[in-house]
């Protein structure tokens, strides 16, 4: 080949690549719990929208720890949706940077949450501490796993989790700061991410049980060992709302707003009820929740506003420097 | 009177501190303005915050320990590398550089593994009442682990281009082969062997990645400097965070200037 | 005549060299510290990729999410070694063969980024390039990508691995000084042909090794190139986040298989360094034989 036939392939492939890229993409920061359930949702949801307006999209996925996302996010990185764990990450988006307004959340039904979930324990198979509920769990002897909540998101819920219970049982502020704080103690590794966690438990074999996502727990038994773990339910635990929603300014941008909207509704539809099933998320829809009521246990759920008066607060008092987790950890 | 025969002073000296600006110190400067922004005060209190002093004491002890363990046998096997023949050399020396290549996060997952209270050496050695895993031991395994190419790569070409003659020569005029290492190798390689213990002292310090596996992170025992600075940013606490990264970065920079003004005395003495 | 220089060189080599114990033990001590700590486990991540046979291995490798990774992985060391290189001659070169004031305060400056924290070396782009940053707004008006996009993710990987090529050459070159440099200038070589001529070939084995340990840091960086990357999936993953994202999907037989591709491709570059070494001295050999049948008449 001459130098002509080189440039004209060379500008075939511009040409290809750029036809290439005219196709439009939206992207979908998440956080790690729920790659399985967006790969498997973006799938269907470009088929969908193929079908419905004869466009080929394609849908970028970007998944890692809540915190270091929702940074990216106010940091630059321009996604055209956000499906992230707690409502307090999308409100510091809206707060730092007004890429959305402050009332997001009343954008979409159930506080932009089309899916729920909650947490439980994982404990080995035959349940050999016996290990019931949240009181069991201060046995001597028995080791907790669960991540540091200064850089897990899912290690927040675990703690709220825990705290409600206490308060609920012991009925003051300052027993549920003791229960905590023995809690802690019984906590061998903490480490930085929740999958690190179910890692730690599951693969490495340390601890009694494991404080996880009930999604997280199902499928770890489902994908890392049927049969070597069973779930426990406690009798009260913590209502996790992972909220999603659009970042009106990127997609504005990017000129996919009618895209980005469209996604998120397909969370609502029949097929995206379906696959947050099928994921081991609790559906918001009743048909489907009905549906899927044999993987979900019935638990007696506290949200976070009602026991914490939101996420805010429950940051500031909680998880922040200085705060009630930050005294635990306190030598004498 | 160097400086009068050798071009390309002005060129070389020029560009390196063009491109080291670029590359490293105004980013450099964009962290210690924001640190800088807290104001006396919070800063003090940021950085002299009894968690964060816990942390330091185990970043830099560790960072130390691994760094001495690297100088140690980091050297002897770049002295193996260079002078011995045996079966399997050039395996041996194609394997030095795998803690680099290997991301850190694959490092400290392999490392838990097998200093783990299950893994091959951590079953025996818990048996011998020593835990690794999840204790500052762990912590330092694992900064060796990183650092280790440093001291070896470091040596390795300084000891390569030594003039053998200059052993010869030591050695006929009456040297033992102790006398030699130690009045003729030793101040030749000192300088690369300073060099290497340096570096990985530094890399070793703010290590991420293959730490947060091994040390378990449990506040005032097991938590790194990077760790709680990790922790400030999920506060979106820039600032705070940027002060611990200063802090750090100092105490690394002062170490640093240490250890290289004690090496450019070694060469001077060497060469008068 | 012959039998005197034999003894003479056994002598030599006695004087120049341990005992036989001492050597082996050495050698032993070496290997058994090298056995611990990388032998083992890399033989962990090889047994871990292959856990689940070599067809999950492969598949793994050819998954095009994978695929793009590597490409990604090996543009940003293209990018960033050949410009450190180019760094690290120019900052040998003042260091080692001038005086100057502030020399001491140069060379830690370019150990520097080594002591930075990757969380840390992530967030100064941050807050130079992030949509909050000092640049960032101009970026923005501008429509320039920095973080979150390929020039962040080589940015990064060049910060890391700044130091390496300086670092590995100052130290040979403060060992040889500048009496060659000076032989060939007095000579009437010009500087250039100096530098190419008799500098360069003196420290080639420094050279190599900062090229390959700076290629082998800039393919295997993780923590700073994470906070730059935005994880977007075929876009922005390197292949170390490629391996934390499967890691993360409790694939593990893939994510070890990617972890031993980047242990393969450091050795790749070691052995081809071996085979270069191997050639010098065979040239060498060949040289020094030849002049040896030339001064024999």
């Amino acid at each position: 080949m001459n130098w002509k036939t080189w440039l004209a392939a060379a500008t075939l492939g511009l040409a290809l690549g750029q036809t290439a890229l005219a196709d439009r993409e939206i992207l979908n920061v998440s956080y790690d719990p729920t790659r399985e359930l967006y790969e498997a949702f973006n799938k269907k949801f470009t088929e969908h929208w193929k079908q419905e307006t004869g466009e080929t999209i394609t849908v970028r996925q970007s998944h890692g720890g809540a915190g270091k996302q929702t940074r990216a996010i106010i940091d630059g990185l321009e996604a055209d949706v956000a499906t992230l764990a707690l409502a307090y990450d999308i409100d510091a988006i809206s707060e730092k940077t007004g890429i959305i307004p402050g009332d997001w959340q009343t954008r979409l039904p159930h506080n932009s949450a089309p899916y729920t979930s909650t947490i439980v324990f994982l404990v080995r198979e035959g349940n050999p501490k016996n290990l019931k509920d949240w009181d069991d769990l201060l046995k001597p002897g028995v080791e907790v796993i669960t991540p540091n909540p200064k850089t897990s998101g899912g290690a927040r819920w675990n703690y709220l989790a825990a705290w409600a219970y206490a308060e609920k049982k012991y009925g003051s502020e300052e027993k549920a700061r003791q229960f905590v704080g023995k809690l802690y103690k019984q906590v061998p590794v903490l480490d930085s991410g929740a999958r690190g966690a179910t890692t730690t438990f599951v693969k490495r074999g340390i601890g009694d049980v494991l404080l996880a996502w009930e999604n997280e727990a199902l499928l770890s038994i489902n994908k890392l060992g049927r049969g070597d773990f069973e779930i426990v339910v406690p009798s009260i635990s913590i209502l996790a709302e992972p909220p999603v929603t659009v970042l009106d300014k990127n997609a504005e941008k990017h000129g996919t707003t009618d895209i980005a909207k469209a996604y998120l509704d397909y969370l609502y539809s029949p097929v995206g009820q379906e696959l947050a099933g099928k994921n081991y998320y609790r559906p918001v829809d009743p048909e489907y929740a009905s549906k899927y009521a044999g993987t979900f246990p019935e638990v007696n759920l506290v949200t976070v506003n009602e026991a914490f008066g939101g996420w805010q607060n429950a940051q500031r008092t909680h998880f922040n420097d200085g705060g009630v987790f930050d005294q635990i950890y306190k030598p004498e | 009177m160097a400086k009068r025969v050798i071009p390309g002073f002005g060129l070389s000296l020029g560009f390196a501190t063009f491109y080291t600006s670029l590359i490293v110190f105004i980013p450099l400067a964009a962290l210690f303005a924001k640190g800088l922004s807290l104001g006396g005060a919070d800063l003090w209190r940021v950085v002299s915050d009894p968690q964060a002093l816990a942390s330091y004491k185990l970043s830099f002890g560790a960072a130390l320990a691994g760094a001495l363990i690297n100088l140690l046998f980091g050297g002897l096997v770049a002295w193996v590398l260079v002078r011995y023949a045996f079966p399997g050399k050039r395996i041996v020396d194609a394997l030095v550089d795998l803690p680099f290549a290997l991301p850190t996060a694959v490092a400290g997952i392999a490392l838990t593994e097998l200093y783990g209270r299950n893994g091959w050496f951590g079953a025996p050695l818990g048996e011998l009442g020593l835990k690794v895993a999840y204790t500052p031991i762990g912590v330092t395994v694992a900064l060796t682990f990183i650092g280790l190419p440093f001291v070896v790569r470091t040596v390795q070409p300084v000891l390569a281009g030594l003039d053998r003659e200059l052993e010869e020569a030591a050695a006929s005029l009456g040297a033992d082969r102790w006398q030699t290492f130690r009045r003729v190798l030793f101040p030749a390689l000192l300088p690369a062997a300073l060099t290497g213990f340096a570096l990985a002292f530094a890399r070793a310090v703010g290590e991420y990645g293959s730490v947060v596996f091994i040390s378990g992170n449990m506040p005032f025992r097991t938590e790194i400097t990077p760790l709680l600075i990790y922790s400030k940013l999920e506060q979106y606490d820039y600032a705070a965070a940027s002060a611990l990264g200063m802090v750090m970065l100092l105490f690394s920079f002062v170490l640093l200037l240490l250890i290289n003004g004690l090496q450019f005395w070694t060469v001077k003495r060497a060469g008068g | 005549m012959a039998t005197l220089e034999i003894n003479v060189s056994r002598v030599t080599e006695r004087a120049v060299s341990e005992a036989p114990w001492l050597r082996r033990l050495l050698v032993g001590i070496a290997l058994v510290f090298l056995l611990a700590f990388l032998l083992v486990p890399l033989f962990l991540v090889f047994r871990e990729a292959f856990s689940q046979g070599a067809r999950v291995y492969l598949a793994a490798l050819s998954n095009p999410d994978a695929r793009h990774a590597i490409k990604l992985t090996l543009t940003a060391a293209a990018v960033a070694v050949p410009l450190n290189v180019i760094f690290g001659l120019a900052a040998a070169w003042a260091i080692s063969k001038f005086r100057f004031r502030g020399k001491q305060v140069m060379i830690t400056l370019i150990d520097l980024p080594f002591a930075v924290s990757p969380v840390i070396a992530g967030l100064i782009y941050v807050l130079l390039f992030g949509s909050r940053g000092w640049l960032g707004p101009w970026l923005e008006n501008n429509g320039l990508h920095i973080i979150y996009a390929v020039p962040g993710i080589v940015l990064a990987t060049v910060f890391v691995t700044f130091p390496f090529v300086a670092r590995e050459l100052i130290p040979v070159m403060q060992e040889q000084g500048v009496t060659h440099e000076e032989a060939a200038l007095t000579l009437g070589a010009g500087g250039w042909q100096t530098f190419w001529r008799v500098t360069l070939p003196s420290v080639k084995w420094g050279l190599l090794y900062g090229v390959i340990l700076c290629n082998a840091r800039a393919m295997g960086e993780f923590g700073a190139v994470s906070v730059v990357s935005g994880h977007i999936r075929g876009k922005t993953n390197t292949l170390p986040l490629h391996v934390e994202i499967l890691y993360n999907e409790y694939e593990f037989a893939a994510a070890f298989a990617c972890a031993s591709l980047l242990a393969l491709l450091a050795v790749a570059t070691l052995i081809a360094k071996s085979a270069l070494e191997y050639k010098h001295q065979r040239d060498r050999e060949r040289s020094l034989r030849a002049a040896a049948r030339q001064e024999e008449p």
